[in-house]
């Protein structure tokens, strides 16, 4: 009898072998991190309670004769009890436990990005051809000062009177977003690194620390500093392009991190500076941290410590109140505030938090940008805007709403393999993402996979020139914060009053 | 007919158009009929519902005084208007701008003049020390925006708009310009296609010294505007041509920027071009980007900007406008085609079309033009 026997869950999913198709190659059941496939003496044999959908055996099954199918056998429909409501309760009647799962929320709210249609030029303002002239995408991070400072040299010509305050120049404004060693494999963090590098954008550490062989990419890398201050030091601090400064997640505003003892190997326990098997929790506030004025005091420390030759980010989840607080921030010092909303991903975190808490990130951003101009210190701050940027459409979109560049976490993921089975906790990824375990690891080249994260942001970038130039435009300044070219379809006047957009045909 | 507050419920406006310049580097004065010729020559430029001239050095006698020139669609709209003046200004004289009726013009405002100048102990005292432009900027962007029916057309000292929906020629004979002197003219020839038969709506947009006309449409238009929002500039044109003057007037007035960088602003160089520059440059153009890059004009546009000292001419960054000037003596012309040039100065000692991005900047009482490009690449 199979564990699946003694619980009310079945399986999700069926992993299908055709025995005809099979040559018996073991392939299924060296790919599989989850342990699904096993070899019953002349033929692979599925335990499909442990299949999670991540597509890596039938990707590499060299005859294509595995099928992963749902699960055909039915819960009765009800649409007040679903069938993922019916077992949590099951799964939790059994274990006791919090449930929890990877990536972002699985709910069906309503996307934004997906009720808003951009603008182009007909007649009375040209179209210009991103083929023949040249498209900015350029984007610097940071505070800027209201106004120029210029004296005139000996010559009468203009100079500038005072510097300028520490930028991060971006190439094209994506960034990718945090994600530490430890909740991603070392291999999955390299990739990014040379992506970065390559393409002149950033990554991010996440609070897991630098390990030794990402330093050389220190002018491609933001270091970040969480509550859990794994792996921060002063040479940390002072590796990369700027420090963030973690106060919350968009899937999970609100609590902080697990990483659990077994993925605290040699290299993680180097890197994070714990004892090797410890558990690494992250408090679910900084314990320095109690209030605005108290974050103050940590941006200034971060500055001391890297001479103000940084800029500081803060990164904080999309809640409701988020436009008074991301002022705040910005008072207290920040130069870059990250907004993270709702749907964006995580390693772990528990479902309560992560389908119920937060706010769609294009209202956040929307508001954001309002209430800083209002208060006139929009200039102060840069806005990374994240929680789901799933195509180029959406950062043009999110750029529009007011931010200065958006960060991808998820679709970095997809592009390494992931198929967003959301069992990133489990620490069993069979496409070495979000595992530690060497075997699986291994299998994600650097390499290969830096180049397709390269070749997705290049896409996504002349895409992004496609649209400025269908709209007239030829610098991405000229698109950020235009909500002019914004019209909204199938949403309500509160909605579009949120996002400061019209609606279409008007 | 008219209409004095924007009634159309668009967002914005948009228009093709004509645009000519004429200044002269010594100041000497000539009356309107050259810039009526030129402009008349870019008829076709305009479709009959805009056309307006600005022009500097007409009010001598009253050169310390600010000129109001604002027009009224009602008499209680001016009474109200009126008792406002009074109670924060000096009026060193008043009376209605001299129009002449043409079968052409026969619908208009009433249009009044006063030439004034703040009180020092006008009521806002109490609350803050502005200067008095700061005070006449603001005195334009609340008569335009609170009162009903009254607009004001042109704020600035010893200078004037003459504007009305009509085509410039015909514009030009209702206010009899060729009865009107003055060392620097401009001239606008419009095309609206959402906005039509406003008499607010026709250019030059001035703003104290600043006269702006513009052919273009400013495809940044939505970031431009709340750019300038966040320091509380009010945008109640909705035009294109309001942004270019309120950009102007924060970069240069406000921000004292040089108005040669000020210009680098509005059309500011590539990156490409920057990354070349020397240490110095480059960081000063970098910046500039950093700073200003919401105050960038993206999308064509033509532009004639008169001001107290000069006159600039100049195109979006991939001139995607046309833009012509001609130098003749102390003379220069710019229009949106040689034609209207060759009309009024038939041989002019040179004539070039200057590059995108590039101004052509005259001064006055100094030597001659100075401006990047153009003439010294020839």
């Amino acid at each position: 009898m199979t564990k699946s026997s003694f619980s009310n869950i079945q399986s999700e999913y069926l992993a299908l072998i055709d025995h005809n198709k099979c040559v018996r190659c073991k392939r299924c059941i060296q790919n599989c991190g989850w342990g699904t496939y096993s070899f019953g003496g002349d033929k692979i044999l599925a335990d499909h309670s442990k299949c999670v959908a991540c597509g890596r055996c039938y990707t590499y099954c060299p005859e294509g004769a595995i099928s992963i199918v749902k699960n055909p056998t039915v819960l009765r429909e009800n649409a007040n009890w679903k069938e993922g409501l019916i077992k949590n309760i099951w799964r939790q009647s059994e274990t006791g436990g919090i449930v929890i799962s990877g990536m972002g929320t699985t709910f069906k709210y309503k996307k934004y990005f997906d009720h808003i249609l951009l603008d182009a030029c007909q007649v009375t303002n040209p179209s210009i051809d991103p083929l023949r002239e040249p498209m900015e995408l350029r984007t610097y991070l940071g505070k800027k000062p209201s106004r120029l400072d210029v004296g005139l040299d000996e010559n009468g010509e203009p100079v500038l009177k005072s510097k300028m305050p520490p930028q991060i120049e971006l190439q094209t404004p994506f960034v990718f977003g945090a994600m530490s060693y430890g909740s991603i494999s070392l291999n999955a963090q390299k990739a990014m690194a040379l992506a970065a590098r390559a393409l002149g954008i950033v990554m991010n550490t996440g609070e897991g620390g630098l390990h030794d062989d990402l330093v050389p990419f220190g002018k491609n890398i933001i270091v970040q500093v969480a509550s859990g201050r794994f792996g921060v030091h002063r040479d940390y601090l002072n590796s990369g392009v700027a420090v963030e400064i973690k106060i919350g997640q968009g899937a999970k505003p609100g609590i902080g991190g697990h990483l659990p003892g077994e993925k605290i190997g040699a290299d993680i326990s180097k890197t994070r500076m714990i004892p090797v098997g410890t558990d690494a929790i992250s408090p679910a506030p900084h314990h320095d941290i109690y209030s605005i004025e108290d974050l103050r005091q940590l941006i200034y420390a971060v500055k001391e410590a890297t001479d103000y030759e940084k800029p500081v980010s803060v990164k904080v989840a999309a809640v409701h109140n988020i436009a008074a607080i991301v002022s705040g921030i910005v008072r207290a010092g920040a130069d870059i505030v990250y907004i993270d909303g709702y749907t964006g991903g995580t390693g772990a975190a528990p479902n309560i938090i992560k389908d119920h808490v937060g706010i769609p990130i294009e209202l956040a951003l929307a508001q954001v940008d309002e209430r800083l101009r209002d208060e006139g210190i929009r200039n102060e701050a840069s806005i990374i805007a994240a929680g789901s940027i799933r195509s180029s459409a959406d950062a043009v979109k999110a750029i529009a709403l007011g931010a200065d560049a958006v960060a991808i976490g998820t679709a970095a993921l997809v592009v390494m393999g992931c198929h967003v089975c959301g069992k990133c906790n489990t620490g069993n990824c069979s496409w070495g993402i979000t595992t530690q375990r060497p075997e699986l690891v291994r299998r994600l080249d650097p390499e290969v996979y830096g180049e397709r994260l390269y070749n997705l942001i290049s896409a996504w970038s002349h895409e992004i020139q496609e649209v400025l130039g269908a709209m007239g435009v030829n610098s991405i300044e000229s698109l950020r914060g235009s909500r002019e070219r914004l019209r909204g379809v199938e949403l309500t006047d509160a909605e579009l009053k949120a996002l400061g957009i019209k609606h279409a045909g008007l | 007919m008219f209409r004095i507050k924007n009634k159309f419920n668009a967002e914005r406006d948009i228009s093709g158009c004509g645009l000519c310049g004429i200044i002269n580097a010594k100041k000497i004065k000539t009356n309107g009929s050259d810039i009526k010729k030129s402009i008349s020559v870019e008829h076709d430029r305009g479709n009959g519902l805009g056309g307006g001239f600005a022009v500097y050095g007409n009010y001598p006698d009253y050169a310390e005084l600010y000129a109001f020139h604002i027009m009224y669609d009602n008499l209680s709209a001016k009474a109200d208007v009126e008792e406002y003046i009074k109670n924060n200004f000096i009026i060193e004289k008043e009376e209605p701008i001299p129009t002449f009726r043409t079968s052409k013009i026969y619908d208009h405002p009433y249009l009044h003049r006063y030439f004034i100048k703040p009180k020092s102990d006008r009521p806002d005292k109490l609350f803050h020390e502005l200067g008095d432009d700061d005070f006449v900027v603001n005195s334009v962007m609340l008569i335009n925006q609170n009162y009903d029916g009254a607009y004001v057309f042109s704020s600035g000292k010893n200078m004037g708009a003459f504007k009305g929906v009509g085509y410039p020629e015909d514009i030009a004979d209702f206010y009899k310009l060729e009865e009107i002197e003055g060392y620097m003219w401009t001239a606008h020839n419009r095309f609206p296609t959402n906005t039509p038969g406003w008499w607010g709506g026709a250019h030059p947009f001035t703003l104290l010294d600043w006269s702006i006309v513009h052919n273009g449409e400013i495809s940044s238009y939505g970031i431009n505007k709340r750019y300038l929002e966040m320091y509380k500039y009010n945008l109640a044109l909705k035009t294109d041509t309001e942004v270019i003057t309120y950009i102007l007037d924060l970069l240069i007035r406000k921000h004292k920027l040089p108005i040669s960088l000020a210009l680098t602003v509005l059309a500011s160089p590539f990156y490409q071009k920057i990354d070349k520059m020397d240490g110095e440059k480059r960081e000063l153009f970098t910046a500039l980007r950093q700073i200003y890059g919401s105050a960038l004009l993206n999308g064509p546009f033509a532009i004639v900007f008169g001001h107290s000292n000069g006159m600039v001419a100049m195109n979006d960054r991939i001139k995607l406008r046309p833009l012509v000037a001609a130098a003749m003596g102390d003379f220069t012309y710019v229009a949106s085609e040689e034609a209207a040039i060759r009309a009024v100065c038939p041989s002019p000692d040179i004539v070039w079309s200057p590059k995108a991005g590039e101004p052509v900047i005259v001064e006055f009482e100094e030597k001659n033009i100075h401006q990047k490009g153009g003439l010294l690449g020839l």
